[in-house]
């Protein structure tokens, strides 16, 4: 019986480690979710965390988005970057208690474009960053919104 | 339960259009309810597309995507019938995966 419980023990104590060794190798298979980032509540922080201090202004990113939304609940967003070996996009409200919305991670033939919705609080800059070779770049766009959608 | 995705990909000459609506309520965890206590965070954090098995696109999302998202892209050198796979998974670690083919352009 208590040899039993020992071999039961044993076993599922290696149980355990596949199922660890799993989730980890899970977890690293998609992108870490940038915490730090994601939580910076001010633009120049989220910009430092997702390791973008420095910006280049550049005119091959279009920003597609209302000039005035009259729901800052759904304001529909599309960055459009012609800038060859787009790696990344990411797209920061300034205002919003939180800045950073959202990063796309480009690879295999995708475009450099995506399109999203977003919740905005209030009128404020839209900002995309775009990574190309390692440099980032960006481009602005202010968007108007007449009812905040964050409440 | 999480609700089926929405997806379209539809073959426009060398480039798939893929179009993307996810079922989320997307909770930023600064609303309250009608008792004024907070409603919880629940949002969708990662998003990641696969074109026949190949991943195009990682996102990672916060809670200012808005609820019941969407999502579009553009895959360059699709052809019709290629696989398009879109998984989510959210902050409290529900997933939803679904799969579309690529049309061919009507």
């Amino acid at each position: 019986m208590n040899q039993l419980r020992r071999t039961f023990l044993k076993f599922s104590g290696a149980a355990l480690a596949v199922g660890a060794g799993l989730l980890k190798s899970g977890a690293a298979l998609a992108a870490v979710w940038n915490k730090a980032a994601f939580e910076s509540k001010a633009v120049a922080d989220a910009l430092k965390n997702l390791g973008a201090p420095n910006l280049i202004e550049s005119k091959d990113i279009t920003i597609t988005a209302p000039d005035i939304a009259e729901n800052g609940a759904v304001v529909p967003i599309a960055v459009t970057s012609k800038i060859p070996n787009t790696q990344s996009i990411s797209i920061i409200a300034e205002k919003n208690p939180f800045p950073l919305s959202s990063t796309f991670d480009i690879a295999n033939g995708a475009e450099g474009y995506v399109s999203t919705r977003l919740k905005m609080g209030e009128t404020s800059n839209v900002r995309a960053v775009v990574k190309a070779d390692g440099k980032f770049y960006t481009a602005v766009k202010e968007v108007k919104i007449t009812i905040g959608g964050c409440g | 339960m999480a609700e089926p995705m929405k997806i379209r990909a539809t073959l426009q000459v060398d480039t798939a259009d893929v179009r993307i609506l996810m079922l989320h309520p997307m909770e930023t965890g600064q609303r309250k309810d009608s008792k004024g206590a907070v409603v919880p965070m629940h949002f969708i954090q990662n998003v990641v597309v696969t074109h026949n098995g190949k991943t195009v696109l990682d996102a990672q999302w916060s809670q200012a995507i808005s609820r019941n998202p969407f999502l579009g892209l553009r895959v360059k050198g699709a052809r019709a019938g290629d696989k398009i796979s879109v998984t989510w998974t959210d902050n409290k670690g529900d997933k939803r995966t679904d799969e579309v083919a690529v049309a061919a352009p009507s």
